[in-house]
């Protein structure tokens, strides 16, 4: 079995103790001990996600305000355009935004999501390069603005079709919310930020709250019947489905934006051409990749058997012999689809939907097709 | 009259004559999750003791099974192929990866009886 971390380094979220009595298999994750599953396991977690509502425990994850010195966010948004390649000037107030931190190679630091709360920004951050985030912007935007990490509020996400619903009881606003909307709200009493987004693919929440009022409200979310706790493991399966990456396996210091299939993400303001073009580090690098194309691109892919090809599996053009041409970068079982999805990088020519392939699993040349993503059809409410 | 032995890499054999019927123990099905692949050895292939012979895969990861003892694969449980929760459900019995005839009675000699396997996951 597998080998733990020492688990006393291991930090706790607020929601620890909850984990624990719901029976949660905690495992370590990005320095904190975190469950992977609860009694009902992955597969039953995933699929209830998908069919009702799941509540994650994300509170792991980074959450920093980008306040600007001025009072005006326009200045706060203009400062974070120097370290992202996307449009924040454009981001509404009330409105979120995906985003990357990009390094002067134009590979990606981390990705983000950016809301815009009326007098400042709100960046949610991954847990592995929280440190290194803040770092980041206190280095290069402290002329400007103050960085504040909230390391004392947690972060629930509440997933899948009935998130609305449930949400609604304790939150008049939530329904009123579309897809990526954020701002203040309460939600039963309680003083949270709360957007409407996720990590699943499903329409959903996340709600930032008040260390202290956690697990209260984590509670009184679960005792709805249509809410049931989620791990990491079904966390995983479900965003793979949703052709979502994950940082440090799909996306890296090693890919750009373009390489990474997230040109969609990059706003034409940004792009060349555009009112403000370049301006973030590497910004040569992806625009050179936006106007001349990359070599090398992330795609979706399908398996005809049952054996998961998962991380790290080699991909090949033929059924034999040749150069890798390829490396899965994520790769699982996709209870959804009842079937083994995967994403990984394969040469810009060999990109193109439909082309046939093959990964190498345990010596064996295993037939897979390139597919669009998402896997499973998002949900979310434009 | 059967006798069943277990493996401190969690496999049990369930000892008919020279005929070793191999599967993952209950509390091998626990540790994994849900099951959603299971890759049999190929029926006339003839295992070392302690090499892989079988994979199990969870939605999350995947495991190898080793031969608990020497001996060639006479017959593989297809029904894993259709229904793969088999070995969540009935880990024990109906979810058996494979048969093998036992080519050296003197290996069941180092695997545990059920009590000692009991306290080996303990």
């Amino acid at each position: 079995m597998s080998v733990r971390d020492d688990k006393d380094s291991l930090e706790r979220t607020p929601l620890y103790d909850l984990h624990v009595s719901l029976g949660g298999k905690m495992v370590p994750f990005a320095g904190y001990d975190m469950p992977v599953q609860y009694p009902a396991g992955v597969l039953k977690e995933h699929l209830h996600t998908r069919t009702s509502a799941g509540l994650f425990d994300v509170s792991h994850m980074g959450q920093i305000r980008v306040l600007p010195k001025s009072g005006k966010v326009e200045d706060a948004a203009r400062a974070l355009e120097r370290l992202v390649p996307q449009d924040i000037v454009a981001i509404a107030p009330g409105r979120q935004r995906y985003a990357q931190f990009t390094n002067e190679a134009g590979g990606i630091l981390d990705d983000l999501m950016v809301a815009n709360f009326g007098d400042h920004l709100f960046l949610v951050v991954n847990a592995a390069c929280k440190a290194e985030d803040e770092a980041h912007l206190r280095a290069n935007l402290s002329d400007t603005c103050i960085i504040d990490s909230l390391a004392d509020r947690a972060l629930i996400a509440l997933q899948g079709p009935k998130a609305e619903s449930a949400l609604a009881k304790l939150c008049a606003a939530a329904p009123t919310m579309k897809f990526m909307d954020a701002g203040a709200h309460e939600v039963a009493g309680i003083k949270c930020l709360v957007s409407r987004s996720g990590y699943t693919g499903e329409d959903g929440f996340e709600i930032s709250v008040p260390a202290a009022d956690a697990e209260r409200l984590a509670k009184m979310l679960l005792e709805n019947p249509d809410v049931m706790p989620v791990g990491l493991g079904a966390r995983d399966s479900l965003r793979l489905e949703a052709g979502l990456c994950l940082y440090g396996h799909d996306i890296d210091t090693e890919t750009t934006p373009v390489e990474a299939a997230l040109e969609w993400s990059v706003q034409k303001s940004r792009r060349t051409g555009g009112a403000r073009a370049g301006g973030c580090p590497g910004a040569e690098k992806i625009l050179a990749h936006f106007d001349h194309g990359a070599s090398r691109r992330r795609v979706g892919l399908r398996a005809e058997g049952r054996a998961p090809v998962r991380e790290g599996a080699l991909l090949f053009a033929d059924s034999e012999g040749g150069e890798a041409i390829g490396k899965v970068t994520s790769g699982g079982f996709g209870p959804s689809l009842n079937a083994p999805v995967a994403m990984g990088y394969v040469p810009t020519a060999l990109s193109a939907f439909g082309t046939k392939l093959f990964a190498e699993v345990r010596g064996q040349r295993l037939p897979l097709t390139v597919a669009a993503m998402p896997f499973v059809k998002n949900t979310y409410k434009r | 009259m059967t006798t069943t032995l277990y493996t401190s890499d969690h496999e049990w054999l369930a000892i008919d004559g020279d005929v070793a019927t191999v599967g993952i123990t209950d509390y091998a099905q626990s540790q994994l999750g849900d099951v959603v692949f299971v890759e049999l050895p190929k029926v006339g292939r003839t295992l070392k003791k302690a090499e892989a012979a079988a994979v199990v895969e969870s939605v999350k990861a995947a495991s190898d099974v080793y031969a608990p003892i020497s001996g060639e694969v006479l017959e593989t449980n297809d029904a894993l192929a259709a229904e793969p929760a088999l070995v969540n459900s009935d880990a024990q019995s109906k979810a058996w990866f494979f048969k093998m005839k036992i080519a050296d009675k003197s290996e069941l000699g180092g695997l545990m009886d059920e009590a000692a396997y009991k306290a080996h996951t303990a």
